[in-house]
C-alpha cells in the first residue's frame, strides 16, 4: 500500500469514528491548518490555476522537483468547508513523489465519511482540485 | 408575548412588514427573552468561524433533511431540533445566512410547513451584518432547552409536489434559475454539477425571473416597489394568482417564494422543491427549451 493510501486510511478512520457534528469540527480544525501560499504565488496569482468546480474562489500551483511534488493551494477563509477539502489534499499530497501523486485513489473524497456532513456539492469540488492537481502533475513531470 | 416588528420605513411598506428585519433591528434586540437567532448556511462550517452573538445553528443539510429518504423531517424530528435549539412555539425566531439568505430562506420555508408563527429573516443577512462591522464571536451560546409540541407537517399550503405541478401548467409559474438553466443550455447551476438533472429547459409556461433580481448588491431585498415593478409591472402576476416557484432543489426559489408571499403579499404561492432535480429527470413529463415560456403540447 502506498503511503498516500495509508495516510488516507488514517484519516478516513478518524472522521468515520466521530459522530457527524465532530466530523464538521476535525474537518474545520484541519482547515486552520492550510499554509499561506509563499511569496512568489501570492504576488503572482496570474500563475495560480482556478479550480473552476468550486463554488468559492480556490486556486492551486504545483511544482515538480526532482520528482518530488510540492502543492500550493489557496482558498478563502470564508468558505471554511472548501478550504478543508483543500488543506486535506494538501496534507494527503504534498511531499510525496510524482508516482505517488498520480497513483493516489481517485475516490479520496468518498472514503473520508464526510458526505453525511456536506453536501454533495462540496465534495465535488474536491474532486476537481483532486484532478487538477494530478493533470498538473503529469504536465510538470 | 411578541417581540414588536421592525418599523423602520424601508421594511414597514411590505405587504407583511412582521416576517423581515433589519441589521440594525436585530443589533438592538438581541439578548431580548422570547427571541433566537438562528443562523443557516449552505457552508456548514461558517457558522463555526464566527456568528452574530446568541446565535444557534441549523443546518439545512444535516438537520432539516432526513438523512436517506429525500424529504424533510416529520413533526417528532422536528419538535426534538426546535428543543435543542431552544425555542418554543411561541418564540421569535430570526434567521439569516450566507449566499443571499437561500439557505435561512430555504430554512424559513421549513418553518413554515410547521406552522411556526412568528418566524423573520434578516435582510442582507450574513453578508450584510459583517460589512457593517457588528459583533461577531465564536462563542457557543448556552441554550436552554425548551418545550416544542409535536406538529403535523402541512404539505398543502406553501409545498407543490411533482403531481400538482403538472396540473398547474397553464397557470403562473415562475422559474427562479438562471437564464443558461432556463433556455436549457446547461442542467446545472455553473459549479454545481452534482445537483443536475438529466435533461435541460424548463417547465412549460414556466416565466424566467432569476431569484437574484429580487436582491440588492449587499443582499438585501429590493424595496417594494422595485419587486411590484418585475413580479406585477413586468411579469403580470397577480396578487391573487395561484403562483409555483420552483429552481433546481428548491433553495432558490424559497427566496422567491418568501418575496411574493410575505413581501408583495401573494395570497397563494407554493414552493416546488423538487424542483428541476427531479422534473429534469422525471420520465414523460414536457419540458421546454429555449427563451420563451411556451405551452403544453400533447
Amino acid at each position: 500500500m502506498s503511503s498516500v493510501e495509508t495516510a488516507l486510511n488514517e484519516l478516513g478512520g478518524e472522521f468515520a469514528e466521530l459522530g457527524v457534528k465532530d466530523r464538521l469540527q476535525l474537518l474545520l480544525e484541519i482547515s486552520q491548518e492550510l499554509p499561506d501560499l509563499p511569496d512568489r504565488y501570492s504576488d503572482h496569482p496570474d500563475l495560480l490555476e482556478r479550480v473552476e468546480e468550486c463554488q468559492s474562489p480556490v486556486y492551486l500551483f504545483v511544482e515538480v522537483n526532482s520528482g518530488v511534488v510540492s502543492i500550493f493551494l489557496t482558498a478563502p477563509e470564508e468558505a471554511p468547508t472548501t478550504r478543508g477539502f483543500a488543506s486535506i489534499l494538501h496534507q494527503l499530497l504534498n511531499g510525496h513523489s510524482v508516482e505517488e501523486v498520480l497513483s493516489a485513489p481517485e475516490d479520496i473524497p468518498d472514503r473520508l465519511h464526510l458526505s453525511e456532513a456536506v453536501s454533495l456539492l462540496r465534495i465535488n469540488g474536491m474532486r476537481g482540485m483532486l484532478n487538477r492537481i494530478k493533470r498538473q502533475v503529469r504536465e510538470k513531470a | 408575548m411578541t417581540i414588536q416588528h421592525d418599523s423602520s420605513p424601508k421594511i414597514n411598506e411590505y405587504a407583511h412588514p412582521e416576517v423581515l428585519v433589519s441589521t440594525e433591528w436585530l443589533e438592538q434586540n438581541l439578548g431580548t427573552e422570547g427571541l433566537v437567532v438562528v443562523e443557516s448556511d449552505e457552508d456548514v462550517l461558517l457558522y463555526e468561524i464566527g456568528h452574530i452573538p446568541s446565535a444557534v445553528k441549523i443546518d439545512w443539510h444535516t438537520d432539516l433533511n432526513q438523512a436517506v429518504m429525500r424529504d424533510y423531517l416529520e413533526g417528532p424530528e422536528f419538535a426534538d431540533l426546535m428543543k435543542r435549539s431552544g425555542i418554543s412555539r411561541d418564540t421569535t425566531v430570526v434567521l439569516y445566512g450566507d449566499a443571499s439568505n437561500w439557505w435561512a430562506a430555504y430554512a424559513l420555508w421549513v418553518f413554515k410547513l410547521f406552522g411556526h408563527a412568528d418566524v423573520r429573516l434578516l435582510d442582507g443577512g450574513r453578508d450584510k451584518w459583517i460589512a457593517e462591522e457588528r459583533a461577531f464571536t465564536k462563542d457557543k451560546p448556552v441554550i436552554v432547552e425548551s418545550e416544542y409540541p409535536v406538529i403535523q407537517r402541512d404539505d398543502k399550503t406553501d409545498r407543490a409536489y411533482r403531481d400538482q405541478v403538472l396540473e398547474h401548467i397553464g397557470k403562473p409559474m415562475v422559474d427562479v434559475r438562471s437564464e443558461p438553466e432556463y433556455t436549457g443550455e446547461r442542467t446545472h447551476m455553473p459549479n454545481y454539477p452534482q445537483e443536475g438533472a438529466l435533461r435541460a429547459g424548463h417547465i412549460p409556461g414556466a416565466n424566467s425571473v432569476p431569484w437574484a433580481r429580487a436582491a440588492n448588491e449587499d443582499k438585501s431585498f429590493k424595496s417594494r416597489a422595485e419587486l411590484e415593478a418585475i413580479y406585477e409591472g413586468e411579469k403580470g402576476l397577480k396578487a391573487d394568482d395561484d403562483i409555483i416557484a420552483y429552481c433546481r432543489i428548491g433553495e432558490r426559489s424559497s427566496h422567491t417564494w418568501f418575496v411574493l408571499k410575505y413581501l408583495l403579499g401573494f395570497t397563494k404561492v407554493r414552493n416546488y422543491d423538487g424542483s428541476w432535480t427531479e422534473w429534469g429527470s422525471l420520465v414523460g413529463v414536457p419540458i421546454v427549451r429555449g427563451s420563451e415560456p411556451g405551452t403544453l403540447t400533447h
